[in-house]
């Protein structure tokens, strides 16, 4: 049997995983992260996107997680999350939507918005549409 | 013996009070599910942060930031979470007694005390009890929101950061069940290091990118995180405190009106008994 490693996935709202998993695949603040047991110690920032675990047995899990920070330590890793949900629950329209309307709004152009938070708006929903396609290939 | 009609406007009295408490009762019942789910959700969120940020603490980092460091102690905060409205029994007495014993601690080793205090019944208290009031938000909603509680926070944080306060305590009812509610006082800053014996040799994390900016983030998402689950936790203990302390009132108005009813018809009674015997010994004498 492979080894594994605690995980838990928790957002403000609630705990959203937590059990025994064999890796973690995500995104840190400085690029792709893979988080096999035994892991040295590490901090990090999370970059919104998916977050796949593979469950005992070689099963996948896949998240989404918008921000956050990671805690990784050689018997446990845990992730803070701004916001997490499972892939299953994703709305691609609603995304699809909210990306629309972000980029409208870039585009009015208008002087009272907040670039940053737009910015920050469209790269989440991006990152959105890029689980629930992933999620979707590995399905098929 | 007081007479039949005043005894009936006395009950009538005590019934409208008891239709109002009874009400009360059903009205902090159903709130009060609604802030359990609410505290129930936030609670795994700031258990984990606190687990992170004891590890943290505990590790031997390249970086220190400010909250990380004990200093000399020469002033105190104290951050007190209490409700906005009455009616909820001892809830805040308790909390604010255990509070003021432990600020009196402070106070006894020659310590100055400077207060926060988030909800109404805690700005009442030390305004008759004296203190020394840097930050005070009343009249939060039920459903807390994050960004209303950080401004007056923010003012122990600075004074904290400026060296002004060597340390920061968090005051806040901890909701055990429907039926206790515990006083608690906990170290927000500087971090307290978990006791975890089994991560006691010298270690540091990897920090990616930066650990600084990493620990700023993460430690300002931590102190966030702990208040607005003390306020949340607060919102579910005065419900239930409120609903218990209001369901003892109904039953104590329902003995009274039963107390009295009972005198009344004795006093009814006795003055048909009166006025028969005023008649039979009438009739006697023609």
């Amino acid at each position: 049997m492979a080894s594994t490693v605690h995980c838990s996935i928790v957002s403000a709202e609630q705990e959203i995983f937590s059990g025994m998993v064999e890796s973690v695949i995500m995104t840190g603040t400085i690029g792709e992260l893979g988080i096999w047991p035994g892991h040295t110690p590490l901090l990090t920032g999370v970059k919104p996107g998916p977050v796949r675990l593979r469950l005992e047995g070689g099963e996948e899990e896949v998240f989404f997680a918008s921000g956050g920070f990671i805690e990784v330590q050689p018997t446990a890793i845990t992730i803070l999350a701004d916001t997490a949900v499972r892939a299953d629950d994703l709305d691609e329209a609603a995304a699809v939507e909210a990306q629309q309307r972000a980029q409208r709004e870039l585009a009015d152009n208008r002087s009272d918005i907040d670039f940053a938070r737009v910015n920050a708006d469209i790269a989440e929903q991006a990152a959105m549409l890029r689980t629930i396609r992933k999620h979707r290939e590995q399905k098929r | 013996m007081a007479n039949t009609k005043e005894l009936r406007t006395q009950i009538t009295s005590i019934k409208n009070t008891q239709k109002i408490t009874s009400a009360q009762e059903l009205v902090a019942a159903s709130k009060m599910r609604r802030t359990q789910e609410r505290m129930a959700k936030g609670r795994p969120y700031s258990d984990h942060i606190r687990a992170v940020i004891g590890h943290v603490a505990n590790a031997s980092p390249e970086y220190r930031h400010a909250f990380m460091i004990e200093r000399e102690v020469k002033r105190v905060g104290y951050i007190i979470v209490t409700t906005d409205k009455g009616l909820c029994g001892g809830l805040n007495v308790n909390l604010l007694k255990t509070t003021v014993k432990h600020i009196q601690g402070w106070v006894n080793e020659g310590v100055e005390v400077d207060l926060c205090l988030i909800g109404n019944k805690g700005a009442q208290f030390f305004r008759s009890y004296g203190g020394h009031v840097v930050a005070a938000t009343s009249h939060q909603s039920e459903v807390p929101q994050v960004g209303d509680l950080i401004g007056s926070i923010k003012v122990m944080l600075d004074a904290f950061e400026e060296g002004r306060i060597d340390k920061i305590y968090l005051s806040n009812n901890v909701f055990v069940n429907t039926m206790t509610q515990k006083p608690t006082i906990t170290q927000l800053v500087p971090l307290d290091a978990e006791d975890d014996s089994g991560l006691k040799h010298r270690w540091d994390y990897i920090y990616e990118p930066d650990a600084r900016e990493l620990m700023e983030g993460l430690i300002t998402r931590f102190i966030e995180s702990q208040v607005y689950q003390a306020v949340v936790e607060n919102v579910a203990c005065e419900q239930a405190a409120k609903m218990i302390a209001m369901k003892n009132a109904t039953d104590n108005a329902g003995d009274l009106i039963d107390e009295l009813s009972l005198i009344m018809n004795n006093v009814r009674q006795a003055a048909i008994t009166q006025e028969l015997a005023e008649i039979v010994g009438g009739a006697a004498a023609v």
